[in-house]
């Protein structure tokens, strides 16, 4: 049973040898020229490192929730379309019927203004 | 793919986004056209719900069978009233947004698909659909510091329960290897493969399910919920989504696991006769009546859980009539909550109540059928509730739990008299504000019901009988 397991084994070693590569080369062989604008935000957005209880504007939270919302939807659409000869006409008008749902959803959310940005 | 089987579910999910489209888009005020059009899609879905045909779809995901009818009409008529009663409160209280209506709407989909599931993957869906609206509808009042406070506690603890909910469903299947609960059945009856992981897992579906059944020691969400959320959602949260979430309790008790009845037997004594004595103790020191109905409900829930413990046909039964008195006297009592205004301020302080009997005779006496009736008294609906779960339980021999049970009642007795007692002998308060007809008319269903269950038992319990016998088949 376990020797199932052994693909995933497999995985993880090579992700963490990738990972590890990745960032022991940089710091081997890339010129290391820190200065502190490096670790600023940059132009928008706010400070990486700082406290959990700052305030921010709500109005990025929304727009990570609608970008969250059809980041999803196309998640979803790629494994619909690779299999779309298989799964048949059901399959298709499925997925239409999900967009159809995602589509009430956005027309509620730019009726009620949270596109705005103002 | 005989999908019709799912038409009711499939025409409310149109119906709501239709009713979302129509109040997005209209301008203007729309909450009451919003409730109506609701009112109306909950009728149809009754209607769609009696004429379906029985049997399985998609692929063995959903069932219909009668003891999913039984349950669909119960949770649509349980809307139906919340919302009714929600009418002139919303108003007043600045809630009249067509939200409203359409998250109840999404909340009595995801119910009804809830008790139809037959299957991990389609009861986690439905369990979630249901859920979110609800803590959406709890939050409702998002300018009111309770109500927002009372929606982020029913999330987080309800995202918890989901997660214990998950694992013992991952835990289930990578003990078996499936999701379906028929195919679930076919492998336990070989007791060789009940497996310590397999009911790990058990042990973790029933954790997440006793949460939203508000169960000891899973209960610790509901007073401040009830109390948080606006009073018209707390009606709802108190009738109809217990109905589904202890209707989902008996399938995955009875269905997967129906071979395991000696492994979560000892755990519903427990959780029983737990809610039954916090809900009994907890309620008497209570000023607020929310608080007081919540405490109310752990107990009523430990109550019908003599029924799945006792596991036979008759304490299924007893646990289906159960839910019908107590989503009748609930929303009669919660709509008696929802009159008590005074210059347009809502109370809900028991001492408000003080000689009700002299200034509104008709609502102390409908309230007072309601107490008596949630006290066990014969001849009200409450009594041939209890009668029929402690019948099952002492048939089967469960003796402790019969006695706690009628111990506990004597105990609940108390609060409930006390409140009949501030009504009718304590000196009048000044009289409450006009009573608007929606909430007379569900007071009067509920009335009705309460105190005439016992000229036409037949029908309701034969009723329960078929769905309770229908799970055993």
């Amino acid at each position: 049973m376990l020797a199932n397991y052994m693909p995933i084994l497999v995985f993880i070693v090579i992700a963490g040898v990738i990972g590890a590569a990745l960032i022991g080369g940089s710091l081997l062989v890339a010129h290391q020229k820190p200065y502190p604008e490096k670790l600023s935000a940059y132009e928008c957005g706010f400070e990486p490192f700082d406290d959990a209880r700052r305030r921010f504007d709500v109005r990025f939270y929304l727009v990570a929730i609608l970008f969250i919302i059809f980041d999803l939807e196309v998640a979803f659409l790629f494994p619909w379309a690779v299999s779309l000869s298989r799964i048949g006409l059901f399959g298709f008008f499925s997925m239409l019927g999900f967009l159809g749902v995602l589509t009430v959803g956005f027309i509620y959310e730019w009726r009620k203004g949270a596109l705005d940005w103002e | 793919m005989n999908w019709t089987l799912a038409l009711p579910e499939i025409t409310l999910s149109i119906l709501a986004m239709a009713i979302l489209l129509f109040g997005v888009l209209r301008r203007g005020e729309s909450f009451s056209v919003c409730s109506m059009l609701t009112l109306g899609a909950l009728l149809i879905g009754a209607v769609l719900v009696i004429g379906q045909a029985r049997g399985f779809a998609f692929n063995g995901q959903y069932v219909v069978d009668p003891f999913a009818v039984f349950a669909k009409l119960l949770i649509l008529a349980g809307a139906a009233l919340a919302l009714v009663s929600a009418q002139d409160y919303n108003r007043e209280e600045g809630l009249a947004r067509f939200e409203y209506p359409v998250l109840m709407l999404l909340a009595v989909v995801g119910m009804l698909a809830m008790v139809s599931a037959n299957n991990f993957m389609s009861l986690y869906l439905a369990l979630e659909l249901q859920s979110l609206a609800l803590y959406v509808l709890a939050a409702f009042a998002r300018d009111e510091l309770r109500s927002a406070e009372a929606g982020l506690k029913y999330f987080v603890l309800g995202a918890l329960a989901s997660g214990l909910l998950l694992y013992g469903i991952s835990l289930v299947y990578g003990f078996s290897g499936t999701f379906d609960f028929a195919a679930l059945a076919h492998l336990l009856s070989d007791p060789s493969h009940a497996s310590a992981g397999l009911i790990v897992g058990m042990v973790f579906v029933i954790a997440g399910l006793a949460f939203k059944i508000s169960a000891v020691p899973f209960h610790m969400w509901t007073p401040d919920v009830y109390e948080g959320a606006p009073t018209p959602v707390t009606a709802f949260l108190g009738t109809a989504p217990k109905v589904a979430a202890i209707v989902l309790l008996l399938r995955v008790m009875f269905v997967p696991f129906g071979h395991l009845t000696s492994q979560w037997t000892q755990i519903f004594e427990f959780v029983s006769i737990a809610s039954m004595i916090l809900g009994s103790l907890a309620a008497i020191g209570q000023t607020s009546i929310k608080r007081l109905m919540a405490y109310s409900s752990i107990g009523h829930m430990g109550y019908a859980l003599i029924g799945l413990t006792v596991g036979t046909v008759d304490g299924l039964r007893g646990v289906l009539i159960y839910m019908v008195t107590y989503v009748f006297m609930s929303a009669g009592t919660f709509a008696c909550l929802i009159a008590m205004r005074r210059r347009g301020r809502a109370l809900e302080k028991i001492s408000d109540l003080a000689g009700l009997a002299r200034t509104d005779g008709g609502m102390a006496l409908a309230l007072a059928i309601f107490m008596f009736s949630m006290a066990g008294i014969p001849p009200l609906s409450g009594f041939f509730g209890k009668l029929y779960v402690f019948l099952a339980a002492v048939r089967a021999g469960y003796w402790t739990l019969a006695i706690i049970g009628v111990l506990t009642s004597v105990v609940g007795a108390y609060y409930y008299l006390r409140v009949i007692k501030v009504m009718y002998f304590d000196d009048p308060a000044p009289a409450f504000d006009r009573r608007p007809v929606g909430l007379s008319f569900v007071l009067g269903v509920g009335a009705v019901v309460t105190t005439f269950f016992f000229v036409f038992p037949a029908p309701i319990v034969g009723a329960a009988q078929a769905a309770a016998a229908a799970l055993f088949g």
